[in-house]
């Protein structure tokens, strides 16, 4: 039993932090939003080459072959900054699934390219004119086709850095991958979209931090006032009991169980509840600047919203963990369990 | 990360499990706090505990225990509560002043007190509080005054669980002349000791749970101070970081009283109201949250670390699941909630006193508000006021 992070995963989290913390900063995101740009291709570019696009997929389909743990680390960092492009959808999700059905694919040897997916769990497709793939559903088989081989309609998101799509295509258009496995891309949407709230409500906090230091109201700064500290300190009580979970769930998901799959979910609930309660908080403790387009809190707002209902609804999630309390042996021995060990 | 158990940690369950299942009594104690005879049934299954070793794990043989790590403790108190075995008497000993007596106490004072502690032998109380000094504790007015070898006291305490029937207590007296967190020292005293008088009080629940304490020129030797004179205030937050962060509130209990929630539902999910399911799966939710975290906060004290003012999260966190928790069951019996014990349609377990004694939850061990402070100053860094 080691519930610690190796110096490795450490390192990768950190240089992810570095590349996007100066990458990515909230004039970035104006300069974005302002040319109407869905993607930062110098951003991108730096990403692929620091080998983020690659840490997950199989060392057979020229990958890394790292973990979930690994990526979750990075998920989180996106999360921080409100990472426009799709590298925890593509990279975490898409590029494994691809990888397991066909890895001699061509996108995946383009390690630029982004990879959609159409999942059963989301009824809009991200950044799907972009992709150099997307991957689609139909009765459990997958196929693959590119962005001129299916219809698109543009489906505008609350998030402005989320492209959503609805994706009308004909089989004769597509070509077949067969089986996949849609119920590990849906954990690992969840888990990623889990990872990214983390991140979400950090930025959030620390946002309101920086302003409640800064802004004097009645002779002193507003952050020396108790009810303004509790705002915040609940909210980095959210994130502390999120955290653990997440990163259990992430070392877990291989399990493939009943308890992991239960893990993920309550991953995805509580780390999206604490992203959605800190961006409440941080909203509350701006005041009027809160509230305007200008400052930057909306945006983790609108992405936990956003990532709440994404890859699972908080009602499947619940669900799942329903299903673990009442199949499998709960207790104070079986926080660790395995439903082999109690078969 | 491995969040699988080793074989030495498997075997380390197996070992508590069977002594358990051969030594808990099979009828539950009557309460510490309800009576006498309550609480000397308590020292004496301490004392059972204590033939077995199991007085306290973590401390070195030497002193009484069995010199394991923060996991295997973790698994030690599992099977502890999974066993349904008694309350824990000692607590403010084994748990509050033990660890901080490891760190700050002379090899003889080890060797005097944590042995007897171990085994229940001497029972402790934490006398902190005083009527004026609640949440603002560098407020204390007892005082310490150094004759030769020894100290005498003089004070009025408060609140302090336990005393009415404990034999010692860890106080917090200042010299006479200092002011706020200086001039503090943490010494102990006997219960028992000429000039100490101790008046019960009684909880919301009618139990003597707690006593005031007065001192009246009580001579103590000198080796009764914990840690230098004048250092209280420093070792004292040490201690509150035991108390917040890990120690007092181990993760099994919410674990057991989530799944002794989750078989009240089972059992009434046909008459109670559907939408209290979310509120059961989130008391498993917070229980599994909760014990991830301490797993966690145990990995990375036996990696190196110390615990910071993060402990203030940990309060914060297993009070507020265990109002949620209990309040979860009483909305589940519906009208039988309200029920006595003694009422011959009571519940077979009694929630109610479960709900009761979760209210203290956000008052003791620093009460929620001034914990929120402690975060927002120290963990994220906003001005004091
Ligand atoms: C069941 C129980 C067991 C206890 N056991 C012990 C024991 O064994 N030994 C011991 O020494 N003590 C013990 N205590 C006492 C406990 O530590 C104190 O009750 C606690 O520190 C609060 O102090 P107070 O009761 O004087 O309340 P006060 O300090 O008067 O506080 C009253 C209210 O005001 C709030 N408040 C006070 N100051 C601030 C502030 N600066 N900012 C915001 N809010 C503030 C508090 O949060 C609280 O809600 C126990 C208490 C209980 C309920």
């Amino acid at each position: 039993m080691d519930f610690t992070l190796n110096d490795e995963q450490r390192m990768f989290a950190e240089t992810a932090q570095t590349l996007f913390g100066d990458t990515c900063t909230p004039d970035h995101w104006r300069k974005q939003m302002e040319s109407g740009e869905a993607r930062d291709d110098a951003r991108w570019n730096a990403i692929v080459e620091t080998g983020l696009t690659l840490l997950l997929l199989p060392e057979e389909a020229g990958g890394l072959g790292l973990t979930e743990l690994d990526f979750a680390l990075i998920a989180e960092k996106a999360g921080y900054v409100a990472l426009p492009e799709p590298l925890a959808e593509s990279a975490g999700v898409a590029a494994p699934l691809l990888a397991a059905l066909a890895p001699d694919s061509e996108v995946l040897a383009d390690p630029s390219a982004t990879i959609a997916i159409q999942h059963p769990a989301n009824p809009y497709v991200l950044d799907a004119d972009l992709a150099g793939a997307i991957i689609l559903h139909k009765d459990g088989e997958a196929y693959l086709a590119t962005p001129d081989q299916v219809t698109l309609t543009r489906e505008e998101s609350i998030d402005p850095f989320r492209r959503l799509f609805k994706v009308e295509w004909d089989v004769a258009n597509a070509t077949p991958l067969g089986k996949a496995d849609w119920d590990l891309a849906l954990d690992r949407g969840a888990l990623f979209c889990a990872a990214q709230g983390l991140g979400l409500a950090q930025r959030a906090v620390d946002l309101a931090v920086a302003y409640a230091q800064e802004r004097q109201q009645f002779g002193k700064p507003i952050g020396s006032y108790q009810a303004v500290k509790h705002h915040l300190a609940s909210a980095q009580v959210a994130i502390e009991f999120a955290r653990p979970v997440v990163l259990a769930a992430a070392a877990d998901i291989g399990k493939r169980d009943v308890q992991a799959r239960a893990r993920i979910s309550h991953a995805k609930l509580v780390a999206l509840e604490a992203a959605e309660k800190a961006a409440k908080a941080s909203i509350q403790v701006h005041g009027a600047m809160g509230y305007s387009w200008e400052v930057d809190v909306h945006l983790f707002l609108k992405r936990a919203l956003a990532l709440k209902q994404y890859w699972g609804s908080p009602a499947f999630h619940r669900g799942r963990i329903a299903n673990r309390m009442f199949t499998q042996p709960t207790g104070p021995d079986q926080t660790f369990a395995r439903e082999t060990e109690n078969a | 990360m491995d969040l699988t158990y080793t074989p030495e940690q498997q075997a380390f369950r197996a070992e508590v499990r069977a002594w358990l299942e051969a030594h808990v009594p099979a009828q539950p104690l009557e309460h510490y706090d309800a009576t006498r005879e309550g609480f000397e049934a308590h020292r004496q299954w301490e004392a059972t505990l204590k033939q077995g070793d199991w007085g306290m794990v973590t401390w070195p043989k030497e002193y009484g225990g069995r010199g394991v790590d923060l996991i295997q403790w973790l698994i030690f108190e599992e099977e502890y509560y999974r066993a349904g075995a008694p309350g824990r008497v000692n607590q403010n000993g084994i748990f509050l002043l033990g660890p901080t007596l490891m760190e700050f106490g002379t090899h003889e004072q080890k060797a005097r007190f944590l042995p007897p502690m171990a085994s229940g032998e001497e029972i402790w109380a934490q006398a902190w509080s005083e009527p004026q000094a609640g949440s603002d504790l560098a407020g204390v007015r007892a005082t310490a005054v150094r004759d030769g070898d020894e100290y005498v006291l003089n004070g009025h305490k408060i609140w302090s669980s336990r005393a009415v029937f404990a034999d010692w207590a860890f106080g917090l007296f200042r010299a006479p002349g200092t002011e706020r967190h200086h001039g503090m020292s943490l010494i102990f005293f006997p219960l028992n000791a000429p000039g100490v008088t101790v008046n019960a009080i009684k909880k919301i629940n009618g139990h003597v749970g707690f006593a005031e304490i007065f001192l009246e020129d009580v001579r103590v030797p000198a080796f009764n101070r914990l840690g230098d004179e004048g250092q209280g205030w420093h070792i004292c937050m040490a201690t509150a970081g035991f108390e917040r962060g890990l120690m007092l509130r181990s993760p099994a209990r919410y674990q057991v009283a989530a799944a002794r929630l989750a078989e009240l539902w089972e059992a009434n999910r046909d008459s109670a109201d559907p939408a209290l399911e979310a509120d059961v799966v989130r008391a498993f939710m917070n229980a599994e949250a909760y014990a991830l975290n301490i797993y966690q906060t145990a990995s990375r004290l036996m990696a190196g670390a110390k615990i910071g003012p993060e402990a203030s999260t940990n309060k914060i966190f297993w009070s507020e699941m265990d109002i949620h928790l209990t309040e979860t069951a009483l909305g589940i019996l519906g009208p039988q909630a309200e029920l006595t014990q003694e009422a011959p349609d009571a519940a077979s377990y009694d929630w109610m006193d479960d709900y009761i004694f979760s209210l203290a939850g956000p008052i003791y061990a620093g009460s929620n508000e001034i914990q929120r402070n402690i975060i927002a100053e120290r963990m994220l860094g906003l001005p004091r006021k």
